[in-house]
């Protein structure tokens, strides 16, 4: 057994800086809707922060069809395995569902969707209030869909990483040099 | 693994142990979201703590505003004078006209209330700039607020609940709650000693909490704004007060605009080096310089049935560039409150409004 390819550095890039803002995200946003006295400065750093995650989501959705997972290792069980795409599905749904449903909320409510100083992003529904209440209810429900898959996605990472020691958490680890990078396992070694 | 061997088995304890390691590491996320979203803390007021309060003062009636539950929608423009445009650069203070939707209410969570010359007065504004950019505010016609703190707010509405014998604050309760927050009692006894007008159309709406309005080259004015009506005012006369009509200040609103458009000039408070910006119950010293920054015209008025205002939030942080909050702790509260009170009702059905209005009437010159 060779060493197992990793993700690309542009993956491990992507994957370690989107998991450190959509937790900022979710910290912010549950503290944002509880909060009187930090309302405000809350919510001006969740909108351009919910589009500038919007952003990157797209990127990596493309960088994944170039580049896709490695494949995970043979030892695990079939309900692992499936755990692992589900979770994995849930995971780029929800990245890319809470920011699209956090725009499509605010145009439902009338509110400006303001970036930065007089940058301003377009409406995409038109002024509904039915709407956006239930836009505003998903959002609530999702993200707290996104904060129990992200805890169970650490979960299995860690168990990975102390208990399986197979080099899956390896594989996204932001310190690995990407060596093995892309590389087949060697087959067996031809004998002249 | 990296060096192709297989990982030596561990033991039973170094699993237990390294499982112990990870549970630890989720739990910590998880209670650090918990904690975030302030639900180790029960005891904080919370915006959604606020409302209830407001819904246990007056009941829940679906569709409306917790507060300032009664009211019109109105629209018309704003003519900028170009006179403010030296203290920011919001394009609403150069010479032009923007569009404006408005919204007349009287305070307190009750729709079906009877009007009454005591009750105060808003006017919340949006004005909606060339680019895509918005300010709104919402403006009251008393001098100065009553409170200065959200937790202040939140102790006078529960002082303020009607006793379920009476149907008014037991007087006890409201005593102790001005022993307990003097500046309410000097608030409170200024803004009784300010004699209503007699209507809507010739009130001044003050913005009360103090802003910031920022130029072309960063320099930074604490500013407060009012309305003031181009008209003269009169103060409420004893027949008024005498009225049965429950919807007096409304129809009198009304009949107004039905007859010429109703204007007020927008009218910029310079504060001084030292004049709180923090404290919305006390008033700036007179004389402060004021700047005409241009008039509103509000050339008809709808109900909310059928009217843009009732499904938009008059969030005063709604700010263009240019105009920024200052530091007053109401600020940041009042968005808070609004956004919660806006989303409950958001998903509520419609229920009819108190107030008849024809489904739009416009002044006859506008």
């Amino acid at each position: 057994m060779s060493s197992r390819p990793g993700f690309t550095l542009l993956s491990r890039g992507l994957h370690w800086l989107m998991a450190a803002l959509i937790l900022a995200m979710l910290f912010i946003g549950v503290a944002m809707v509880a909060s009187l006295a930090d309302y405000h400065a809350l919510v001006s750093l969740h909108e351009p922060l919910g589009i500038l995650i919007l952003a990157l989501v797209v990127i990596r959705l493309a960088n994944r069809l170039l580049h896709p997972a490695p494949p995970l290792p043979g030892h695990l069980p079939r309900w692992q395995r499936l755990a692992a795409k589900a979770s994995h599905v849930a995971l780029y749904g929800l990245m890319l569902a809470m920011p699209l449903i956090g725009w499509a909320m605010l145009s439902a409510a009338g509110y400006p969707i303001a970036l930065w100083g007089s940058l301003h992003l377009p409406p995409i529904l038109p002024h509904d209030a039915m709407v956006y209440a239930a836009l505003r209810q998903a959002h609530t429900v999702l993200a707290y869909l996104l904060f129990a898959t992200i805890s169970a996605h650490l979960a299995a990472a860690l168990m990975h990483a102390l208990i399986h020691r197979d080099g899956v958490f390896e594989s996204m680890a932001p310190w690995r040099a990407p060596k093995g990078r892309n590389e087949e396992p060697p087959a067996v070694v031809p004998v002249p | 693994m990296a060096d192709g061997t297989t990982p030596a088995k561990l033991g039973a304890g170094a699993t237990m142990s390294r499982l112990a390691v990870i549970g630890a590491a989720v739990a910590a996320m998880a209670g650090g979201f918990a904690y975030a979203g302030g639900w180790l803390s029960p005891g904080t007021l919370t915006p959604a703590r606020l409302v209830d309060q407001f819904e246990r003062d007056n009941g829940v009636h679906a569709g409306f505003r917790r507060n300032h539950a009664k009211g019109v929608c109105v629209g018309g423009f704003f003519e900028g004078s170009g006179e403010a445009s030296g203290l920011s650069k919001a394009q609403i203070f150069a010479r032009g006209r923007v569009p404006v939707i408005g919204r007349f209410a009287l305070a307190g969570g009750q729709p079906y209330a009877a009007d009454a010359a005591v009750t105060v007065r808003s006017m919340a504004l949006r004005f909606t700039l060339p680019d895509g950019e918005e300010w709104r505010t919402g403006m009251n016609d008393i001098p100065v607020f009553a409170v200065s703190t959200p937790q202040g707010f939140y102790d006078q509405l529960v002082a303020s609940r009607p006793d379920a014998a009476t149907g008014k604050p037991d007087p006890a309760r409201m005593k102790a709650f001005l022993d307990r927050h003097p500046e309410t009692a000097r608030a409170v006894a200024a803004i009784k000693a300010a004699t209503p007008s007699s209507g809507f159309a010739d009130s001044t709406f003050n913005s009360l909490d103090a802003f910031r309005f920022v130029n072309a080259d960063g320099v930074s004015t604490p500013v407060r704004w009012a309305t003031v009506p181009v008209g003269p005012a009169t103060s409420e006369t004893p027949a008024q007060t005498a009225q049965t009509d429950k919807n007096y200040l409304f129809d009198a609103l009304i009949a107004a605009i039905g007859q010429h458009p109703l204007q007020w000039r927008l009218v910029v408070t310079i504060g001084q080096p030292g004049d709180p910006t923090d404290d919305a119950t006390i008033a700036w010293p007179a004389g402060r310089r004021t700047v005409d920054a241009g008039t509103l015209t509000i050339d008809h008025i709808e109900g909310e049935a059928t009217g843009p205002c009732r499904d938009l939030n008059f969030d005063p942080l709604v700010l263009p560039a240019g105009i920024e909050p200052s530091d007053d702790p109401l600020l940041s509260a009042r968005s808070a409150a609004y956004a919660q009170s806006f989303t409950r009702r958001a998903g509520e059905a419609r229920q009819p409004s108190a107030v008849a209005t024809p489904a739009r009437t416009e002044g006859q010159n506008s």
